[in-house]
């Protein structure tokens, strides 16, 4: 065990950490309107709007995230068109390539798990909102969406801690994110057990803490109150 | 398409067999992962807090920490872990394992814990009374795990390990970190002489949708088959 190694490279993997809460909290803020919209557009009666919405969770679902970055980050770059519009400003950075990805990615997760929650909602609740008078609209946002919200917590937790997880694929598009970093120490040092440990105790703090704040959020929103 | 041709002037042939590769790995790591399970879960539904501590530490570390990372530290640590082994009985020279067993085992390991929760979730929902019946006809402790659970907890645990499978199926494409030509390095190799990341990427992402597709239904056919006497 090289102890030294572990405490040096703790203050630069640290830093790192910065990067990776910003590609989570960046993907995490996108993709719940993302996930929402599609899934009040699951919702729809229209078969079309809602093929169109399960497609694009099905697609999304059924991929590497890998593959995502990829595509986002490599492929649509080769489009002649798109390198002429004010888009490729954004798609040349590998930071905003990362967070479109994550986004979509997320977005897919979410819409699904909202999608369930909303279906969970018991039709006694919305005739009760009708039969005293309450607006569609007010219906759907003041009992629909925070009931839905309470029911998709737990899963929605755990949404958050693969996302997580999955801000260590930027490494592969160049960016400097936690696992990047811990990477390069472990390519240039060659001591993958102790960056590891440091690096993989970073990660499971942040676990510890989304964990954590699930279900303080669980306990606070729960119905019994 | 003529990218896709088989043969010295297409992609085709080195795709499929990139395709083939990617199921072999999938199908090791979910069977390492199932070994790793059938370890791990009795540890977990222990009553000695030992074990279970174990159990925990297992499916918490792994469950909480990056895919990639784990692979790094098969990848950079895998050789070196056993040639400290060999060392033990005295063989000095260098080992090299290829990345077909380091990919898997990694993936296996991954795909284990996630195994495991599935398990004790499944072993938790069988009726207590099952397991008086064992005591009562006087089973020992092994065979009531094999003989009794294991069966009854396989058909609970089918929907759940097909979660399982899709995520071990979609975590074998960071493999390709390590330079095993499944389905996502062969088009990076791909897209890297050819300069058209674009198809050869969206079609990867085609081929891992047929997978995960295909899975789907057959793992359906199973639940329906394991489920007819309920």
């Amino acid at each position: 065990m090289d102890f030294d190694l572990m405490i040096n490279s703790f203050p630069k993997l640290l830093g790192a950490t910065v990067v990776t809460l910003k590609l989570l909290s960046a993907s995490l803020f996108f993709g719940l309107f993302l996930g929402l919209f599609f899934a009040i557009l699951r919702l729809n009666k229209n078969i079309f709007i809602n093929k169109f919405a399960y497609g694009y969770s099905y697609i999304f679902r059924g991929t590497p995230l890998l593959v995502q970055i990829f595509i986002i980050y490599f492929g649509l770059g080769q489009i002649e068109y798109l390198r002429t519009t004010f888009l490729w400003v954004i798609l040349k950075e590998p930071y905003w390539c990362a967070i479109i990805a994550f986004t979509l990615n997320t977005g897919a997760y979410t819409s699904e798990i909202l999608r369930s929650a909303f279906q969970t909602i018991k039709p006694g609740i919305i005739e009760a909102g009708k039969s005293l008078g309450i607006s569609n609209k007010i219906i759907f946002y003041k009992i629909q969406i925070p009931i839905a919200i309470r029911q998709s917590l737990p899963a929605y937790g755990n949404e958050i801690i693969l996302m997580m997880k999955g801000t260590s694929l930027a490494s592969t598009v160049t960016l400097m994110d936690l696992t990047g970093v811990a990477k390069y120490i472990i390519s240039t040092t060659f001591k993958p057990i102790e960056v590891f440990i440091v690096a993989g105790g970073i990660y499971l703090f942040m676990t510890f803490i989304i964990h954590n704040v699930i279900k303080y959020l669980e306990k606070k929103y729960s119905f019994q109150q | 398409m003529e990218l896709l041709a088989f043969g010295k002037t297409g992609w085709g042939d080195e795709l499929f067999y990139a395709t083939l590769m990617t199921i072999a790995v999938s199908i090791t790591a979910m069977l390492v992962g199932f070994f790793f399970a059938l370890i791990f879960t009795p540890l977990k539904l222990s009553k000695y807090k030992t074990l279970n501590l174990i159990g925990n530490f297992y499916t918490t570390v792994i469950r909480g920490v990056p895919e990639l990372l784990v692979i790094y530290l098969f990848f950079f640590g895998g050789s070196g872990a056993i040639m400290y082994v060999a060392s033990i009985f005295g063989y000095y020279e260098y080992i090299e394992i290829n990345a077909f067993i380091t990919g898997s085992m990694a993936i296996g390991i991954i795909s284990g814990a996630y195994s495991t929760e599935v398990f004790r979730g499944a072993i938790q929902s069988i009726d207590r009374g099952q397991f008086e019946a064992a005591k009562v006809l006087g089973i020992n402790k092994i065979g009531q795990f094999y003989k009794i659970i294991l069966p009854q907890m396989l058909r609970l645990a089918i929907p759940n390990l097909s979660n399982v499978w899709q995520i071990t199926l979609k975590d074998t494409s960071l493999i390709s970190v390590t330079g095993l030509v499944e389905i996502m390095r062969q088009s990076y190799i791909a897209a890297g002489s050819t300069r058209d990341p674009l198809f050869f990427y969206s079609f990867a992402a085609v081929l891992y949708l047929l997978l995960t597709y295909i899975s789907m239904k057959l793992i359906n056919k199973l639940e329906v088959k394991y489920s007819r006497g309920y």
